[in-house]
């Protein structure tokens, strides 16, 4: 079966007005407080009312009993275009394909794309309660570990395969920590040493404190739009290059070692005509360090396999080879629902537009966005990136 | 190994009896398929009948060809361990209280892969294992692997426990003394390790056959027990009740009568009264002090057995008021079952074809010897089956209904 044209590029298409809602551990607030702020933030930063945007997307785990269109009311937004991207890690980039398409096509002018979610005390609970059927009925039952558990058995059959040990995953988690501590937002404010990475207490072997994200409240969200809009607002933006999201790949596999990247990431450099040595810096969906090692295979940055290796030979910082999740990714700003996979998009936005402050990497042009998620029942089912590059 | 399970201590009448919990419960319709099999301690996968293939969790559709024909088929229990874990954090207050708790992902032969509860002696990834699949203390079905081959104390791993009702340090009470069942019953038990069993008997001064051989047990004690009276079975739960860990009923009551007989009611009254308000009367008075002791230290009370005529389940006409009785304690242990799940307490059904006794004189064999069922008792109570099919014509009584409950009530009784 060849049905597949070669994809129309995104020509004209631009990001504009990245903003965060710095997160909180807990909040006493529902996810719809954090959107409301997200869009004044995206409002103010425009220079717009939130009246004017004519596109709509949102993610969530806890918006509930809401969907979108009543979010529209919630909000007073009149928009001809709405879309909800239920998929977690992956919600972000899947957000903007959807919207690069609408604003191409004249669909919609200026599409608002939200990430929140807030954290009660026992929202976690519930989520993970509720996730999916195959969780209710299948994951869910055996031990309530929730992704921890889930990963931990991905993450212990990566070790045995590819010889992965935990000093690697702590190397990425003590760089991502240094890398945090220039971003005023992240939630974890304290040195990390890779001592007290590996002596943290056991969570879900091989994972031990460190390797966890910590659940929070918090919003991330953007705007997409075409580039003569932008320029019309007066909006400094960066391009989308390429896109690519795939759903359940390799299915047959008996346990996940690799993400639906490897079937589609020639198209996503190919479309955007660069390679994987072209990237000032990368940002992956930093669930569990093992998981960023995965995309650093699955994405080109090296052979499968060889994450342990690439791991050792590079340092992840901000200033060093191959920066890394430069916000400090979900491991130390924090995982705010839905919100993490908009993470790595708003500060790659930042990091093209200059606007990074201390977590900038000099002269960045070109950067990786990746992101993942929905482990539905042993495995993350959806894999998704996008290249992103300096208006000029 | 396994550490052998320690006799527990004396209980400290200070300390807070700990509530009980039970793990994550929420299950869609297709995964009660499951429970289906694990009810009668069977190993059942969807297999889709159009392309063959196995699949699991449970769907609505085959993934392989979108068939909705996905019937559930006995499955090949064998598979490799993929790779394992310890959860020592857990958001569910349940588990909480048991962690750290191992889980793994296991192959099966047959194709799908399974998050699976983990022996504790499992070995590493790579190592062959079997999965079966156990009712846990909610009475959901979970799969749960263990070794091959087996090692030693195995039954005493603290996992396993948890998908059981082992009767090992436990103490039993079973009901009906005068029960042709009871002596071999309380050996069985007694070879299991329960530490205590009492035996109900009422009108202790009327003599009967069993009697000595039942005093000659160790660790057993009579006890005063009439079912057909109220302030009896009240007054032992008042005495014992919060010593009993597991009870086991059997009371029955076998009158043949035709239901044209004049005065076929009055024997029909007489079988209910005994079982089952009967099993009423002890449900009320020992549900209650068994279901708070659910989390009562390792050993707390964990089941409820009713021994069952499979008759109960479609009526035999040559004993059409003993079947009636037993379908009247079936529903009425349905409903028990669900007032004691809170507890995690299981509620058995041991459902037995004719036994080899007096009252079955007339009917031809194959008929259960009392000490097959009640080794199939204990089996089931360490095994954590929910129904016990005994002998050959309660399990072809079983396969026919699974086949056709219309063809076994046309054929009864020709």
């Amino acid at each position: 079966m060849a049905f597949s044209r070669a994809r129309k590029p995104y020509d004209g298409v631009v990001l504009a007005v990245p903003v965060t809602v710095p997160y909180q551990r807990y909040s006493i607030e529902s996810a719809h407080w954090w959107m409301g702020r997200a869009l004044r933030a995206l409002s103010e930063g425009a220079g717009i009312s939130h009246r004017d945007f004519d596109g709509f997307s949102v993610s969530s785990f806890t918006m509930g009993p809401d969907s979108a269109i009543a979010l529209t009311q919630h909000f007073g937004l009149s928009p001809r275009w709405i879309d909800h991207v239920p998929m977690g890690g992956a919600a972000g980039i899947v957000s903007i394909r959807r919207a690069a398409r609408a604003v191409q096509a004249g669909d919609a002018d200026i599409v608002a794309c939200v990430a929140a979610d807030t954290n009660q005390v026992d929202t976690f609970r519930k989520t993970l309660a509720n996730f999916s059927r195959f969780a209710q009925d299948a994951s869910y039952p055996y031990g309530a570990g929730g992704p921890n558990a889930s990963f931990a058995l991905i993450a212990r059959h990566y070790m045995d395969c590819y010889g992965a040990t935990r000093e690697d995953f702590g190397k990425l988690c003590v760089a991502q920590r240094d890398n945090a501590l220039k971003n005023p937002h992240a939630l974890m404010k304290k040195p990390l040493t890779l001592e007290q990475y590996m002596v943290a207490r056991p969570i879900a072997e091989p994972f031990h404190l460190f390797d966890c994200v910590m659940p929070c409240a918090g919003g991330e969200a953007f705007l997409v739009m075409r580039e003569d809009t932008a320029k019309s607002l007066g909006l400094p933006f960066v391009r989308l290059l390429s896109a690519i999201e795939r759903h359940n790949a390799f299915p047959d596999d008996p346990v996940q070692v690799r993400g639906g990247w490897v079937v589609d990431r020639d198209e996503l450099y190919g479309m955007a005509g660069v390679t994987s040595d072209d990237m000032d810096f990368v940002q992956t969906y930093d669930d569990y360090a093992v998981i960023s090692m995965v995309q650093f295979e699955d994405l080109g940055f090296c052979g499968k396999g060889e994450g342990p290796d690439f791991v050792r030979q590079h340092t992840f910082t901000i200033d060093g080879t191959f920066p890394h999740n430069t916000s400090g990714g979900q491991l130390s700003v924090g995982q705010a629902g839905a919100a993490g996979g908009h993470l790595g998009i708003t500060e790659a936005m930042r990091q093209l537009l200059d606007a990074a402050g201390g977590t900038q990497v000099k002269d960045a042009k070109l950067g990786l966005v990746s992101g993942f998620g929905m482990i539905n029942y042993d495995r993350g089912l959806a894999s998704a990136a996008a290249i992103l590059a300096r208006a000029s | 190994m396994t550490e052998p399970l320690a006799k527990p201590k004396r209980k400290n009448p200070l300390a807070r009896m700990r509530q009980p919990l039970l793990p994550p419960s929420a299950r869609s319709r297709k995964a009660h398929e499951l429970t289906l099999a694990a009810a009668s301690g069977r190993f059942m996968l969807q297999c889709c009948s159009e392309c063959g293939q196995y699949t699991y969790p449970p769907r609505e559709a085959c993934p392989n060809c979108l068939s909705s024909d996905l019937r559930l088929q006995d499955t090949p229990t064998g598979g490799v361990l993929l790779s394992e874990t310890r959860i020592d954090v857990t958001s569910d207050p349940y588990y909480r209280e048991h962690t750290p708790w191992r889980t793994g992902l296991v192959r099966l032969d047959c194709g799908p892969s399974i998050v699976t509860h983990l022996r504790g002696d499992c070995g590493g990834p790579g190592n062959r294992v079997v999965l079966s699949l156990q009712l846990d203390r909610g009475g959901q079905a979970v799969f749960f692997a263990k070794p091959i081959p087996e090692t030693p104390n195995m039954e005493d791993d603290l996992q396993w426990l948890e998908l059981t009702a082992d009767p090992k340090h436990r103490r039993v009470l079973i009901t009906d003394g005068r029960s042709p069942v009871a002596v071999a019953l309380a050996q069985a038990l007694k070879k299991a390790g329960a530490t205590k069993i009492f035996i109900g008997v009422s009108d202790r001064w009327k003599p009967f056959n069993e009697q000595k051989s039942l005093e000659s047990i160790d660790g057993i004690e009579l006890v005063d027990l009439d079912l057909t009276n109220e302030r009896s079975v009240q007054e032992l739960a008042m005495d014992i009740g919060a010593k009993v860990e597991i009870l086991i009923n059997t009371a029955d009551h076998v009158r043949p009568a035709h239901l044209f007989d004049a005065g076929a009611a009055n024997t029909a009254r007489d079988s209910i009264d005994y079982m089952v308000m009967g099993l009423m009367r002890l449900a009320q008075a020992f549900g209650p002090v068994m279901r708070s002791r659910g989390a009562d230290g390792p050993t707390g009370a964990v089941a409820w057995v009713n021994v069952l005529s499979v008759h109960g389940l479609s009526n035999a006409p040559q004993f059409g008021v003993h079947s009636a009785a037993h379908a009247a304690c079936l529903s009425l242990s349905q409903w028990l079952r669900t007032e004691l799940r809170p507890g995690g307490i299981r509620v058995i059904n041991a459902f037995s074809g004719p036994l080899d006794t007096e009252w079955f004189q007339t009917v031809p064999p194959p008929k259960v010897a009392p000490k097959a069922l009640a080794d199939a008792i204990v089996d089931g109570l360490k095994c954590g089956i929910e129904d016990i099919y005994v002998g050959d014509v309660a399990k072809d009584i079983e396969a026919r209904l699974f086949d056709n409950p219309k063809a076994v009530e046309r054929e009864a009784g020709q």
